[in-house]
């Protein structure tokens, strides 16, 4: 219906870790508890609206965002709040939910997003507890409902070590993707994109979608991210925002219209280094880990990771899965020490730099461990960030504004366009080990205190 | 490796916070970390971290270093026998040759490594600051650059102002403006001239007057350039013209082929192009050291060099471009001292500039002022500083484009 875009990424990696998930669905164990982490949602305020002990449906609102109570957040099942469990300063770390047999679901209005108001789909959205699953650039938060984003984006691959294959997780779910495209669709007057990878033939599934606009993207890592999609196809001025969704959100959206329940259910790729059989496994939000990991971990002293080795959040062996992870990765820790470690030819390394022999073995899978592999140190670069960069923005000088909390060099230099997995792979091939994710994501902290509304000075 | 890991992990408690030692724990870490890679895991951000450090990456430039470290260890030896007159022939007295300069450049080697990690160590206890690699690369850079004559205790004060002036004042390693080697060249340069120009400092010379060899007749000890840069001010039809054009002819001593080689009187390290050439190999493939500002500087030489051609002013002005960039210290400096990536410009368009300027500067100082023959350290040196200019206008660009497309948006 569109013109379609091509855009070629030269720039970037594809990290070669050992465990990819074979295309095979597992029989998950029976997850009897569920965690809803208010930590997954950076910037809100959580004000609890259950207390232990209390009953939920699937689609039960759990808490809200004090900064703007129509943001809603929902139990994923049925059941009873187990506990909630506080941190430093009572900070909310996880509502524990202990699952009935029988999943139960609050009933919200059912229908064609087409055919409804833009504002009907909002409040249905909110009120079940999906909207979360919109989020925006710049800033890298949920979304303002009471925004207009100039556009709304969708990656329909995962470039990320080990991540799941989108066209592989979507297969025969095409009615619900669909409905999920068309309520997105009333939510900007701009385009909905959906962006495929452009060297294999993309599920039909996306490739058939309509209502939107199918743009092709190829090359490594980070291709595959949003922001880098969005820079390429309708890059963000100040002052504009563009929404993005992931494919499993999308049909979460679309079952909540297709049928009027909040189904929570997600594919998640179990992979890694530490996983005996990798391979998908239907589950669903919040879902406990233990299980999956008690039955094919493999001896040794693991991390467990909720999402993907570059981004992901460290869970422990009874940790719970991330509201928007479809994928549980099991590596090495790392915490052993080499003797002349930097001296070693090194053959079972990895390295974008070619000091270690991986560069001649292009085919080679890695058993890369949690160890940084140095110590933390000044600055020195030699141009590795603009390898794995695919910006037109100039990396390195952006962080060092960020180090310098200068806004408005900040702005300058791009800040509005990236989030802290855009930054991702330039931590990976860090040579000075600078924790470049975790800076970034100060300066678009700093940068919406400073853009926010007086109250929050 | 285990009694090791057992010894460092006893003595540790003494290092730490409340123990006798504590004051000196930078000098354990630095010992710690140079025979092990810690245990230390990723705590935020990315769990997975590529395999390179710092220490790896200075590795990886002394490794590119070393052909010219072995080379000059030899030369140093071929020229004190040219000298006196034994064993000119390039295959003979192969093991003495390399034998000779080792033992006088080893001395020299040690001074700087010497005084530079001390230095480094005393900043790092003051300042409490693990004890970075970056001297690691530096203290084999300052003794290539050096004439073998130098005297120790001079190597030694370069290094110290190196060290000091040329780091630390800035904040250490990764902080730094300038070259903190060529920082040291420089200092010494200016402050001793005498020891560090002219023909008495490039050849080993010392030991035929104490073991009663004399040098043959005829020999001047100047280098190349030294001998070129007499041109700009003498007679076409003179002598002393012919006899120098005779030097650099495709049979003479400073020929081509020789200069490419390395079979001159210079700095240690320096005199072989066919050696920094492998080490730029070395760095270019492995990735350290930046592909594109070594071609632009060529490059910018290379401009320079046929700008003179064209030109031809003086005498000096004709010497046949790709010969005049294999002479003196300019292949060195623009493998290993333009590239280093603290001082050199840090944007990909900027690298470029940076290098051919630093090229072309190069190529002139050394032409128009033969008082200074070599311009390339003086050029790096000064691209060193306006780098960040470099920078701040390319980013500037970014930033303007990027503004631009608000407005058409």
């Amino acid at each position: 219906m569109t013109t379609s875009k091509t855009v070629k990424i030269r720039k970037g990696m594809n990290i070669p870790l050992k465990g990819e998930a074979d295309k095979v669905h597992g029989t998950p164990p029976v997850s009897d508890t569920f965690a809803i982490k208010p930590t997954d949602f950076h910037g809100i305020r959580p004000k609890l609206t259950v207390k232990q002990g209390d009953e939920v449906l699937a689609g039960s609102p759990l808490f809200f965002d004090k900064d703007n109570p129509d943001i809603v957040f929902t139990s994923p099942v049925s059941g009873e709040i187990a506990e909630i469990v506080r941190g430093e300063k009572r900070k909310i770390l996880d509502i524990l939910i202990l699952a009935d047999k029988q999943n139960r679901h609050v009933d919200f209005p059912k229908g064609n997003p087409s055919n409804m108001s833009r504002e009907d789909v909002i409040k249905t959205l909110l009120k079940s507890g999906t909207w979360p699953m919109i989020r925006q650039r710049p800033l890298d938060i949920i979304a303002n409902p009471s925004d207009k984003p100039k556009s709304i984006f969708i990656s329909a691959f995962d470039s990320n070590p080990l991540a799941p294959d989108m066209d592989f997780v979507v297969h025969g779910n095409g009615d619900d993707f669909q409905t999920g495209l068309d309520a997105l669709a009333k939510l900007t007057e701009g385009r909905v994109h959906l962006n495929v990878r452009n060297e294999q033939g993309a599920s039909k599934v996306f490739l058939n979608a309509r209502n939107v606009q199918v743009n092709k993207v190829s090359g490594p890592h980070p291709a595959g991210n949003v922001g880098v999609q969005i820079h390429h196809i309708d890059p963000i001025n100040k002052g504009e925002v563009v929404w993005f969704v992931t494919p499993q959100d999308v049909l979460v959206i679309g079952r909540l219209f297709n049928t009027g329940k909040f189904d929570a259910s997600r594919m998640v790729a179990l992979a890694g280094p530490g996983i005996k059989k990798p391979q998908y496994y239907k589950t669903m939000i919040g879902a406990s880990v233990k299980g999956l990991i008690n039955e094919h971990a493999t001896e040794g002293n693991h991390r467990i990771i909720s999402g993907n080795p570059l981004t992901g959040k460290k869970i422990g062996k009874d940790g719970y899965l991330g509201f928007y992870d479809a994928q549980i990765c099991v590596l090495d820790e790392g915490d052993h020490y080499e003797f002349f470690g930097w001296m070693a030819p090194g053959g079972n390394k990895f390295s974008l730099s070619r000091t270690y022999p991986s560069w001649l073995m292009k085919s080679k899978k890695y058993n890369i461990d949690t160890n940084l592999h140095g110590e933390h140190r000044a600055f020195v670069m030699s141009g590795q960030y603009e390898k794995v960069f695919p910006m037109d923005i100039f990396p390195v000088y952006l962080i060092k504004a960020i180090m310098a909390n200068d806004i408005e060099k900040m702005e300058e230099l791009g800040i509005y366009e990236v989030a802290p997995e855009d930054f991702a792979l330039c931590e990976f091939v860090c040579t000075s080990k600078i924790d470049v994710q975790d800076v970034v994501r100060k300066g678009l902290d700093q940068i919406r205190i400073e853009n926010a509304p007086a109250k929050h000075h | 490796m285990k009694f090791l890991r057992n010894l460092l992990d006893n003595i540790k408690p003494n290092f730490e916070k409340g123990g006798k030692f504590e004051k000196y724990y930078p000098v354990y870490d630095g010992i710690e970390t140079f025979l092990f890679v810690p245990n230390h895991t990723t705590k935020i951000g990315s769990h997975i971290r590529d395999a390179i450090d710092l220490k790896r990456t200075m590795m990886t430039v002394i490794i590119a270093l070393l052909p010219c470290m072995l080379f000059g260890m030899w030369n140093v030896g071929h020229q004190h026998y040219l000298a006196i007159g034994e064993m000119a022939g390039l295959g003979d007295g192969l093991m003495d040759k390399f034998l000779f300069g080792l033992i006088r450049v080893l001395p020299i080697i040690a001074v700087s490594y010497i005084v530079g990690l001390s230095i480094e160590f005393v900043f790092c206890i003051i300042k409490k600051h693990t004890i970075n690699e970056g001297f690691l690369v530096s203290g084999l850079l300052i003794p290539m650059v050096m004439p073998v004559d130098v005297p120790l205790w001079m190597v030694g004060v370069g290094t110290a102002f190196a060290v000091i002036i040329g780091k630390e004042v800035f904040g250490g390693t990764g902080m730094n403006v300038l070259n903190p080697a060529l920082t040291a060249r420089a200092f010494l340069f200016f402050a001793y001239p005498t020891k560090m120009s002219g023909n008495m400092v490039w050849i080993d010379t010392n030991v035929a007057s104490d073991s009663g060899k004399h040098i043959v007749d005829g020999f001047s000890g100047a280098t190349p350039l030294g001998n070129l840069a007499e041109l700009v001010s003498l007679d076409r039809t003179s002598a002393r013209a012919a006899e120098i054009h005779q030097m650099i002819a495709p049979d003479g001593i400073h020929s081509l082929y020789n200069s490419f080689m390395g079979f001159i009187p210079g700095s240690i390290g320096e005199t072989s192009a066919l050696a920094c050439l492998i080490g730029a190999v070395i760095l270019i493939i492995t990735g350290i050291g930046s592909l594109r500002i070594m071609a632009s500087m060529f490059a910018g030489g290379l401009t320079m060099a046929m700008l003179f051609n064209a030109w031809d002013a003086n005498m000096f002005m004709e010497v046949n471009a790709i010969h005049q960039l294999m002479l003196g210290g300019f292949m060195f400096g623009m493998v290993f001292m333009a590239t280093d990536p603290v001082s050199a410009a840090q944007t990909p368009t900027g690298k470029i500039i940076y290098g051919f300027l630093a090229g072309f500067l190069a190529i002139m100082i050394r032409v128009f002022n033969p008082a200074y023959p070599e311009g390339v350290m003086l050029a790096i040196l000064f691209m060193n500083v306006m780098a960040p200019l470099i920078d701040h206008y390319v980013v500037d660009a970014n930033v303007k484009r990027r503004m631009k497309r608000l407005k058409t948006a």
